[in-house]
């Protein structure tokens, strides 16, 4: 089985040595790739996808771990080996959950141990804050609970050993717990985003500049502390959220949190 | 010459995928020439021509853009080898679903938007059926899960095509397909050449410009609806 994939340095957009000779990406980890648009965050993945061999555009290469040649590896993940999750993607099929759970059961997992389409819901059920049902039409469901029935089908279903991350948005999910049920998958988790919260969920931020990898930063102290601040100002932001959907009227005596910051 | 022929229905983003897959060929030193085949109008080659290739436009006017790849093939083969050219990309509207435009010697590239086809992809005929490789495109717009079942599905259309998910705005996917491109056979000539799926048997008078309905104006091989396997309920 998979383990490890190893990135070998090219060359960036001005064709200079990439400054990051080479990094390995190792299951269990998340790996949050930052850097400004047009600085090859796109390429990159491009590059893990198709298995790069040091001929393509950024001359990169990509091994991996135990030896088996790309080619048996692309046809044992039919040719895929990023699942991907985006802020832009949909459901457009008009069926109804459980009915397109089980077509997809029947299409994927033809040789792994199947899961339930009910552990799947249950799963997604946990990361959405309002709870789908399976009779529920897959085109009706709210924007957050598309997006945790996408991460529970990824962590659950997926048969890629890497899931790509491409910002997930802030309403209706937890995303905290959907980076851990990601975890649990054991992949490797590539995380696109310059939303603070999610950036910090990495362990390991790759820092792409010109179109090349310019440094890898590991998570320090501070920032670890940090998460756990935004994380709490989150909850309160998602709080407020609920609140005003639900029809309350918001006063001050029930932000005991915000007091210091309401004075 | 290698030769690459790229169908696809309107807008599902043939060219700009292909615009990026050139991009990455030319990156390697490749000498691309462009046929874009068309019906009525095209501003194509004006996106092609960006790149500093060889670019022609093909109208079909009146034709099934099909039909006129199969009349036109070999002309447009001889002008990217006169341009000195060492692979020919074609890029076609695929309409109808009824034909192919693929030919035996080419490396045939079917697009299909994910976006519209998803649902029902047996309505796709032999574009996917006879294609090599077929492209999914606007994959970041449609779930993962929706996406899988789609390509299980496909594969059951046609199982020996290698099937690749594409972004053309972001050019995800642009370089695995050059490459598949480059490892594509090489032909000093293509006459002689087959058409993977036959055109339709369509000679009836409105092919050639008949335009009054009704029994009597209508001659040639004429293929009515069977009525009596319609449903049963009825108003009277």
């Amino acid at each position: 089985m998979f383990n490890k994939l190893m990135i070998v340095g090219g060359k960036d957009k001005t064709g200079s040595e990439e400054l990051v000779k080479e990094l390995t990406l190792e299951k269990g980890n998340i790996y949050t790739i930052v850097g400004p648009t047009g600085s090859g965050k796109t390429q990159l993945i491009e590059d893990i996808e198709c298995l790069s061999d040091g001929s393509g555009l950024t001359k990169r290469k990509i091994l991996l771990n135990n030896g088996l040649s790309p080619d048996n590896y692309r046809s044992s993940y039919q040719n895929r080996l990023v699942s991907h999750l985006s802020q832009n993607m949909h459901f457009i099929l008009d069926m109804s959950v459980e009915g397109f759970l089980e077509m997809r059961l029947q299409c994927t997992n033809f040789n792994s141990l199947s899961k339930s389409t009910q552990e799947i819901i249950e799963c997604a059920n946990e990361l959405s804050g309002e709870k789908i049902y399976g009779d529920y039409s897959l085109t009706k469901l709210s924007g957050g609970q598309s997006r945790a029935l996408m991460i529970a089908d990824v962590a659950i279903n997926g048969t890629t050993p890497i899931i790509l991350i491409d910002e997930i948005e802030n309403a209706g999910i937890d995303r905290l717990k959907a980076m851990e049920i990601l975890m649990d998958s054991d992949k490797i988790i590539l995380v696109v985003t310059h939303d603070p919260l999610l950036a910090l969920y990495g362990n390991k931020r790759i820092v792409m500049q010109n179109g090349g990898i310019s440094k890898i930063i590991n998570r320090n102290q501070f920032e670890i502390s940090l998460l756990k601040k935004l994380h709490s100002i989150n909850k309160i932001t998602a709080g407020i959220r609920n609140d005003l959907r639900i029809g309350k009227e918001l006063r001050k005596e029930g932000y005991y949190e915000l007091q210091s910051v309401l004075e | 010459m290698k030769i690459v022929i790229t169908a696809g229905a309107p807008a599902s983003g043939k060219t700009s995928i292909l615009f990026k897959t050139i991009r990455y060929l030319k990156g390697l030193n490749v000498k691309v020439a462009v046929a874009k085949l068309d019906c009525l109008k095209s501003h194509d080659q004006k996106v092609y021509e960006a790149l500093n290739i060889p670019v022609i436009t093909g109208l079909s006017q009146n034709l099934c853009p099909d039909h006129f790849l199969a009349i036109n093939i070999i002309e447009i083969f001889n002008w990217a080898k006169e341009k000195g050219a060492d692979y020919l990309i074609v890029e076609t509207a695929g309409l109808c679903n009824r034909c192919a435009p693929f030919i035996d010697r080419a490396l045939n590239i079917c697009v299909i938007d994910c976006l519209s086809s998803i649902k029902v992809p047996e309505k796709l005929g032999p574009i996917v059926t006879t294609a090599d490789i077929i492209l999914i495109s606007k994959v970041d717009m449609v779930s993962q899960a929706e996406r899988e079942v789609f390509v299980y599905n496909l594969v059951k259309l046609n199982p020996n095509a290698q099937i690749l998910e594409v972004n053309g705005l972001s050019g995800f996917g642009s370089q695995k397909i050059g490459n598949i491109i480059l490892n594509s056979p090489d032909y000093h000539t293509i006459a002689g050449d087959f058409l993977r799926h036959s055109m339709p048997s369509a000679t009836c008078s409105y092919c050639v410009g008949e335009i009054r309905i009704g029994n009597t104006y209508q001659q040639g091989i004429i293929n009515k609806i069977d009525f009596s396997k319609g449903s049963e309920f009825s108003y009277v």
